[in-house]
């Protein structure tokens, strides 16, 4: 799928450039999709993937640069613009109403008549051509997060798209899930729809793409195909330097118990949040226990009756180095040695308007930081100044405000402060989710380094790859039920990904898999 | 053609500071509109209502007496407000807060101790905290919003008021007037200088804005508070008491407000009546935000707001304006705040209308 001349570009951009106030997002970006192609852009966070992605789609106007499709030169004001050209786009974030129906928030994106009966034939036409079932009447709250994707794609192929664009389409699915997606998205590109591939996973790039063109700072640093290269050259092309390799060295085996769930059962008070069933685990010292499983199968709730943000009633069912804690508050827990890296990193892991400095106080307080209540903040400064040095944080200093980072920068700054806490017991959600791949990379054998000082480790993932990589042992969240726990090194991608749809032997919920893609 | 607002991504940090005096120029050109448009010299207005009281030390003495219980409830109300607790029940607990200190006072005619004041002080502190106690209360244990029972709570502190003046504490040699028997001189604060009202209470005022800061900016409870504020998840998730901002706020709140209730009745006022206040608990809240919740600028925005309550009388007296002016004015003012601070987040875009 090179230029051919005898064919005519579906997409061409030439010399895109955008500049925010503090950062050039796009300089100079030329990009060419060919009809029926699947054309992947890949770059570290940061490099200017979405600010492309929003020009094409009307979202932001480029400062120059120009848009060809198929031909002629456009301009793209909006997004409705976009859509009558024939470009659909799938965000990475969905944006369903959650107590509408299927058939309802599709009737909501489409112009013209609103016609629900005509549209749920429509959407279960669509549906059953592409391998994407679904019932239109079903209402969105009860769908998994790969159903919810599925009604955004339907959503998008309604409007009969000759380019269609998908942002990290694959963060929320099981391996088997993103194994459907990609024969839809064959399907759709033999059909003649041209696809732009929006991800940082190589491997995933390599089987499903037909071309690449990478993003650096702003900039194409290369077009390939992704078949004739390997993930590690790929790599070198993103960030400019060659990965470094992580060695998992062998587990300590037989250390203390530091957290100890002991069948933990707790109904949430959230109407769209899953109830916690039986829950039993243990993670010792010295080891690493990943969670695996698709988002909204419990691992929020779990998170929150670990960390004492939902304080339970049983005071038993947790308990952290052989105190129970199921009734203590967050900072009562933080106090017997627990610390914990959140999923959301604005606004929960850090205070936005609040500068580094003031957010190291924000969980590392016991570290010499108060006096009689007051604050001593020469050593939060310092103990902010050490954890950007150490961590390699990218910021203009330690009174720069939470919110002027960029969101792996906050992440390594988050996940610094509470490594540097030296916890016994560190809890984790989602630790490299958009961070680039070298600070992936960096974060991932900080962990290590921490297991093999002796902490427990617990970290919840979504990515199973990095799980595989750090992980002791490996246990499966879905339907807020855990499954049993396996060694890292006697199981599989395959085994594990089955479990992920609640499937493991014995399961309550095997043979029902409706809820989980 | 349709106008729509749009979120800034980086919203000006000077223009934060900027905007209160923006918003006291369009509230004295707005001013002096309405004095033309009353058939008033604009002229002679303004400068009858800013520059008259301003005159004399008189004047400028009257301007720190009124701006004192404004400095204290705004201070009060600011460590609430940084924690999103949305006390606008000022006014109720600066009357309570001046019953307690009124009954101590009333309760010993006699006394020459040097407790008599501070006595009163920490009466009035400990009313206006029992008053802000019950929405804090409610909040806490029924998530009742402390918006609507605060304030409702304003109206039963001023029937309260209003029952002891004509009722069990109507002084009975007083013709039948609403109102006890003055406070005795041991129970009055000491006036700084003579010919003048102005009085102790502006050094404790002073004192209570330096307290404040502290508070505010040094001790890990204020930054506590102020996380609760900005980022309440950040809070949980740090395991600071969302409940413990909640009593803080509304406690302190009340305290000062007390304090400031106190002020009044030993000071220029010297007993219990029924028009204790002109409403200085609400015209605090405009302090507070004028201020921008921090204790130099209420210490400015507190002598801005006296100076409208002093003008606002000067009028009334030379132009003949009604005494609804004040309120107009301080209206004017935090309207045209909120309005500059909307532009300070939000932009304006014209959009051209689409299909």
């Amino acid at each position: 799928m090179t230029n051919e001349t005898n064919v005519t570009p579906r997409l061409t951009i030439k010399g895109m450039r955008k500049v925010y106030p503090s950062v050039i997002a796009n300089d100079g970006v030329d990009l060419t999709v060919m009809p029926g192609e699947i054309h992947a852009v890949v770059g570290e966070n940061g490099a200017g993937k979405s600010t492309l992605m929003k020009a094409i789609y009307g979202v932001i106007r480029p400062d120059a640069g120009e848009i060809c499709w198929e031909g002629e030169r456009v301009t793209i004001p909006s997004p409705g613009a976009a859509r009558e050209l024939g470009i659909g786009m799938v965000f990475q974030h969905f944006s369903l109403f959650e107590t509408l129906t299927v058939a309802q928030n599709v009737a909501l994106a489409l112009p013209g008549k609103f016609d629900l009966a005509g549209l749920s034939k429509r959407i279960i036409e669509v549906s059953e051509r592409y391998g994407l079932p679904i019932d239109p009447r079903r209402l969105v709250y009860a769908l998994s997060v790969g159903e919810r994707q599925r009604v955004e794609i339907i959503r998008c192929l309604l409007q009969s798209p000759r380019l269609l664009i998908l942002d990290e389409p694959t963060s929320v699915l099981t391996p088997q899930a993103v194994r459907k997606l990609f024969e839809t998205l064959r399907q759709l590109a033999a059909e003649g729809v041209s696809i732009l591939y929006i991800s940082h996973k190589l491997d995933e790039i390599q089987e499903l793409c037909h071309t690449a063109t990478i993003l650096r700072a702003g900039k194409v640093t290369g077009t390939c195909t992704p078949s004739r290269e390997t993930p590690a050259s790929m790599a070198r092309m993103m960030i400019g330097e060659d990965l470094p390799v992580i060695h998992h060295g062998e587990p300590a085996e037989g250390g203390e118990v530091r957290l100890r769930i002991d069948g933990l059962s707790h109904a949430t008070d959230d109407p769209f949040g899953v109830n916690l069933k039986n829950i039993h685990l243990e993670v010792r010292s010295g080891e690493i226990v990943g969670i695996a499983g698709v988002s909204g199968n419990g691992q929020q709730e779990l998170l929150k009756a670990i960390s004492g943000e939902e304080p339970l009633h049983d005071k038993q069912a947790v308990l952290m180095c052989g105190v129970p804690v199921g009734r203590l508050n967050p900072a009562r827990r933080r106090s017997l040695g627990m610390c914990f890296v959140p999923e959301e990193r604005l606004g929960r892991g850090a205070v936005p308007r609040l500068t580094l400095t003031e957010n190291i106080l924000l969980t590392a307080y016991r570290k010499g930081m108060l006096i009689s209540g007051m604050i001593r903040f020469g050593a939060a400064r310092r103990f902010a100044e050490e954890c950007i040095a150490k961590f390699d944080v990218k910021c203009g200093g330690a009174s720069s405000e939470a919110k002027s980072l960029s969101g792996g920068n906050l992440q390594k700054f988050i996940v610094g402060r509470e490594i540097m806490q030296d916890p016994k017991l560190l809890v984790l959600a989602q630790p490299t989710w958009g961070v680039d791949v070298g600070a992936a990379s960096f974060i991932r054998r900080s962990l290590l380094d921490l297991r093999n000082s002796g902490t427990a480790i617990l970290v919840i993932s979504e990515e199973l790859d990095e799980l595989f990589e750090i992980c002791d042992r490996l246990v499966v969240i879905a339907k807020g039920t855990l499954s049993p726990t396996k060694v890292t090194s006697e199981t599989g991608v395959e085994e594990i990904g089955i479990w992920m749809s609640g499937m493991w032997p014995d399961s309550a919920v095997s043979g029902d898999s409706t809820h989980v893609a | 053609m349709w106008l729509k607002f749009e979120q800034r991504p980086e919203p000006s940090s000077l223009m934060r500071y900027l905007s209160p005096l923006i918003a006291v120029g369009m509230m004295l050109a707005s001013g002096m509109l309405l004095f033309y448009v009353l058939g008033k010299s604009p002229i002679a207005g303004f400068k009858i209502f800013f520059i008259n009281p301003l005159k004399d030390v008189y004047g400028i003495s009257e301007l720190f007496l009124k701006a004192t219980p404004l400095m204290l409830c705004a201070l009060g109300l600011s460590v609430g407000f940084r924690a999103n607790v949305w006390n606008i029940g000022a006014e109720g607990q600066l009357l309570i807060g001046a019953l307690a200190a009124g009954g101590v006072a009333l309760a010993f005619p006699e006394t020459h101790s040097p407790f008599l004041l501070p006595g009163m002080i920490a009466a009035g502190a400990i009313g206006g905290m029992l008053w802000a106690a019950i929405p804090a209360w409610l909040r806490t244990r029924f998530n009742a919003n402390e918006i609507l029972t605060s304030l409702m709570l304003v109206y039963v502190a001023q029937l309260v008021v209003s029952w002891l003046a004509h009722g069990p504490w109507k002084d009975p040699e007083g013709f039948n007037f609403p109102q006890t028997k003055m406070f005795q001189a041991h129970a009055m604060l000491p006036v700084l200088i003579t010919g003048t009202r102005v009085n102790a209470a502006l050094f404790l005022a002073i004192g209570a804005l330096i307290l404040g800061w502290v508070f505010m900016n040094r001790s890990f409870m204020g930054y506590q508070m102020k996380v609760a504020g900005q980022a309440e998840n950040a809070g949980r998730y740090a395991g600071f008491s969302a409940k413990r901002a909640i009593w803080m706020g509304m406690l302190v709140g009340g305290g000062m407000a007390g304090i400031a209730g106190m002020s009044e009745v030993a000071g220029p006022i010297g007993q219990i009546t029924e028009h204790i206040s002109p409403g200085y608990g609400f015209a605090a809240m405009i302090v507070a935000f004028v201020g921008r919740l921090s204790p130099i600028g209420i210490f400015f925005a507190s002598l801005l707001l006296a100076l409208l309550y002093v003008g606002g009388e000067q009028v009334q007296q030379y132009l003949g304006l009604p005494s609804a002016i004040s309120n107009v004015f301080q209206g004017m003012l935090l309207f045209f705040l909120l309005a500059s601070d909307v532009f300070i987040n939000f932009r304006l875009r014209r959009l051209a209308r689409r299909q």
